[in-house]
């Protein structure tokens, strides 16, 4: 029945669906999920980094976690190629409003940016639309910090705490469960492993499997962004005990 | 002072951009109205498209790179601005001095044209950073009498706007009794 309409993205189906589009976030929910969660005095992004091999080179450097501008960091979900691209074109409005206006750009303005790009390969003919959702986290000076989360249609939202890709539906809950109005930054990052650790496969987490990210702002009232270092992650995990065992042939 | 040569009082040289960014212009004749209606169209976009408002720091760095961009080109603007706003987040004042070479300078005070050889040096003398508005206003009832006594020219008077966290309005301004030094 969809056979025919689900060659093109930019057809309606009978039904009125639009199947690429679709097609585009069911790949996204095998992906490793993400989550973001929103603070009194910042942000905090954790992803689950999938190890496909044991042979495989342990890439040190983030993979799920980019940082778009001096203001903003963003979670990706879903095809690392197709995010490349997205990032990319980010951080070139982003530092293209910088030059413009010396200030930096406000995050709804980078995150819709990004969203109108998403839109027109759900609408204009022969291509398929970007298979990534992204969670955005940054200040800006109108709205202070906030979390946004955006999908292969073009569609975004605002969030306190959201998730995307594997599990996310589950995610989803246990964050509305445990997630407290009035949480500072430490508070989130311990909820935010906590999630993660529920929703993954494995049940003890390590510095390999997750990236783990934060926007606050420095004492001085300076905002910063900043991606947490492998040994950084490992005290976070012990902290609330689901740190692996070190195992003996291990260092 | 009398003279040949009269100076158009009730020529209104601002445009305003948004709801607390107000723009001088002088310079070319022409010019002047076509830059400063292309800025205030550019600024008023923004705010359409965004929902909010540029603050005066992100219009003054816009208007310069406009300025820069038509320096560049075959036929350059020669308009010289001044900038006045108030940053709705900070509720601070602002004030930017722009020239035709798209020089850009933030100011406590500034002027344009013959008027500045006038006025900047009562402005040095008179001007520090805890003024508040009546005294800044007695300094330029200060300015404008040096203006009626030394320009060579028939001086009818000025047209004052005031920019403040109500937005912007124009005020009396009676320049024709002497004021004295504070």
């Amino acid at each position: 029945m969809s056979r025919r309409y689900d060659s093109r993205t930019t057809i309606f189906s009978p039904e009125g669906r639009l199947y690429q589009v679709e097609y585009a976030l069911e790949a996204i929910s095998h992906a490793g999920t993400a989550i973001g969660i929103l603070s009194t005095d910042g942000i905090v992004l954790a992803a689950e980094r999938k190890v496909t091999s044991k042979l495989l080179e342990q890439d040190t450097s983030a993979e799920k976690l980019y940082i778009l501008n001096d203001n903003m960091i963003c979670a990706v979900a879903g095809m690392t190629a197709d995010a490349n691209i997205l990032i990319n074109y980010a951080r070139q409005a982003a530092q293209r409003y910088l030059l413009t206006y010396n200030e930096d750009i406000p995050c709804e303005q980078l995150v819709r940016r990004l969203c109108d790009l998403k839109q027109g390969y759900t609408q204009h003919g022969g291509l398929r639309p970007f298979g990534v959702s992204f969670i955005y986290a940054g200040y800006d000076p109108h709205r202070q910090f906030q979390l946004y989360q955006s999908n292969p249609s073009g569609n975004y939202g605002g969030w306190k705490a959201t998730s995307v890709g594997a599990n996310n539906a589950s995610a989803q809950s246990l964050l509305k469960q445990d997630y407290k109005e009035e949480c500072d930054l430490k508070e989130a990052c311990g909820l935010a492993v906590k999630v993660l650790s529920k929703t993954m496969d494995s049940t003890k987490l390590s510095s390999e499997k997750i990236e783990f990210a934060t926007v606050g702002k420095t004492k001085d009232g300076k905002v910063y962004h900043h991606l947490w270092g492998a040994d950084e992650i490992t005290t976070l995990l012990q902290e609330h005990g689901l740190a692996k065992q070190e195992e003996a042939d291990t260092g | 002072m009398r003279g040949a040569t009269i100076l158009k009082a009730s020529d209104d040289k601002t445009k305003q951009l948004n709801k607390h960014t107000l723009m001088a212009f002088s310079g070319e004749a022409g010019d002047t109205v076509q830059f400063a209606e292309y800025i205030q169209a550019n600024i008023q976009l923004y705010s359409m498209r965004n929902d909010t408002d540029l603050g005066p720091s992100a219009v003054a760095n816009f208007v310069r790179g406009e300025l820069a961009r038509s320096l560049r080109s075959r036929h350059p603007y020669t308009v010289n601005l001044l900038l006045g706003g108030l940053d709705p987040i900070t509720k601070q004042p602002h004030l930017y001095w722009l020239d035709y070479l798209a020089s850009l300078a933030p100011l406590p005070y500034a002027a344009h044209g013959y008027a500045q050889y006038y006025c900047l040096s009562i402005l040095d003398k008179h001007h520090h950073p805890e003024i508040n508005f009546e005294q800044g206003m007695k300094i330029l009832r200060m300015c404008t009498d040096e203006l009626q006594r030394r320009l060579p020219i028939d001086f009818k008077g000025m047209l004052v706007k005031v920019i403040d966290k109500d937005g912007i309005r124009e005020i009396d301004y009676d320049s024709s009794k002497q004021v004295l030094s504070a």
